[in-house]
């Protein structure tokens, strides 16, 4: 059924923020640390651990793929939910700092990719072709 | 009639929404293809369009949230709202490896440190040179500049003033919005093609909307990668700027 996929993610979700909390409150600091982040990695581990076993329907995937397809409806969304007007009105020194932070993280991406082994041609390949939710249902029917 | 039709849609705010994103997506996606031949890619082009109609709408109202302040609108608040973008978010995970947030998991951490010091040194630098000198204004400004959460829980756990605060969450928004619009036009320049690259990218920009928005305009796929990173962000930068980061600039400035 569709609603064990979206409950799963529910789960997942509630999963990681709690444990978010906690991460921050040892740390002593009133923030939830990475809540989110947990939670996409508790999903990746459980959606594994039941396809291996079998235990994930595909009305069951499809709930998690409509969460996933409505993912850049919603962003746009909150988009529009921006308090760009207070952006621009915090004059040229908040859009000064802004800026070139910005600038400057994107000129690191190069440096700190680097590392590991590079991917070759072949592997970034295979990535393309392992990534997606589509190509799961593949992977699932083997 | 029209106020029939006024309760309607206040009555039904995030069925609303639904229609109002359907029709700008549409709309986005006929422009990106019309005027730039698809080179501009339609969700980057409804993510402009967003952001533009959210400049109107804080300009109508004079309110915090966007377009969603204009009551007919309210749903699209709910829509974009913080439980449904993180339950999306999530949701993109489905479908991401986990050997590959695995191999590339160094690089995030690295990044994620090197981003929120980064960050907060920018905003520490830009502040001196508008003429800030004590260690509390320089700190909530420097923490502002990683995200706008981060400078005004540090500005209020070291007692900065409320116009400084209003400084730094401005200058996490004007970040959270340049990324969010660039990051589409940058990704080709600086390797954003990979999850190894995305989830570095998730850690040295931090703000969860902006990476979540750039990624989805320039590759849905990479979304999962950034986000795993960008989410520990604020809480890093929560943990790192009234503590540590602060002693270090009371050390230097006084």
């Amino acid at each position: 059924m569709v609603i064990y996929g979206v409950a799963l993610l529910a789960a997942c979700m509630l999963i990681g923020v709690f444990l978010g909390e906690l991460l921050g409150l040892s740390l002593g600091i009133e923030a939830n640390i990475g809540g989110i982040g947990i939670a996409m990695i508790v999903l990746v581990l459980a959606v594994d651990y039941f396809k291996k076993r079998n235990r994930l329907s595909l009305p069951a995937q499809d709930g998690l793929s409509f969460w996933s397809a409505m993912y850049i409806p919603i962003v746009i969304a909150m988009s529009a939910n921006q308090n760009v007007y207070g952006a621009i009105q915090g004059g040229p020194l908040a859009i000064t700092a802004g800026i070139t932070a910005v600038v400057l993280s994107w000129m690191l991406v190069p440096l700190l990719s680097r590392g590991g082994s590079q991917p070759t041609d072949d592997e970034i390949l295979e990535e393309k072709t392992t990534l997606g939710g589509k190509d799961n249902y593949a992977r699932d029917t083997k | 009639m029209l106020e029939i039709l006024s309760d309607v849609f206040t009555g039904n705010p995030l069925i609303v929404a639904f229609a109002i994103i359907g029709v700008t997506m549409y709309l986005s996606y006929v422009l990106s293809d019309r005027l730039t031949g698809g080179k501009i890619h339609g969700s980057a082009v409804a993510i402009i369009l967003g952001l533009a109609l959210a400049y109107i709408g804080g300009m109508l109202t004079g309110g915090e949230k966007g377009l969603s302040d204009i009551s007919v609108f309210a749903g699209i608040g709910l829509m974009g709202g913080g439980m449904l973008r993180d339950f999306a978010i999530v949701a993109t995970a489905f479908g991401a490896s986990f050997s590959e947030i695995k191999k590339a998991g160094i690089n995030g951490i690295v990044a994620l440190f090197v981003g929120v010091i980064l960050s907060f040194v920018v905003g520490v630098g830009i502040a001196l040179a508008f003429g800030y000198t004590d260690a509390i204004s320089l700190t909530t400004i420097g923490a502002g500049t990683a995200t706008y959460i981060v400078g005004p829980v540090t500005g209020a756990a070291i007692g900065a003033s409320s116009e400084v605060i209003t400084i730094s969450i401005a200058a996490g928004l004007v970040k959270s919005i340049l990324i969010m619009i660039g990051t589409p036009f940058i990704a080709k320049y600086i390797g954003l093609n990979n999850p190894r690259s995305a989830m570095v990218y998730g850690g040295l920009m931090g703000s969860t909307s902006g990476v979540a928005a750039g990624l989805a305009a320039t590759d849905p796929k990479l979304v999962p990668y950034g986000a795993v990173t960008a989410t520990f962000f604020t809480g890093l930068g929560v943990l790192l700027a009234p503590s540590i980061l602060f002693l270090i600039t009371k050390t230097i400035f006084g």
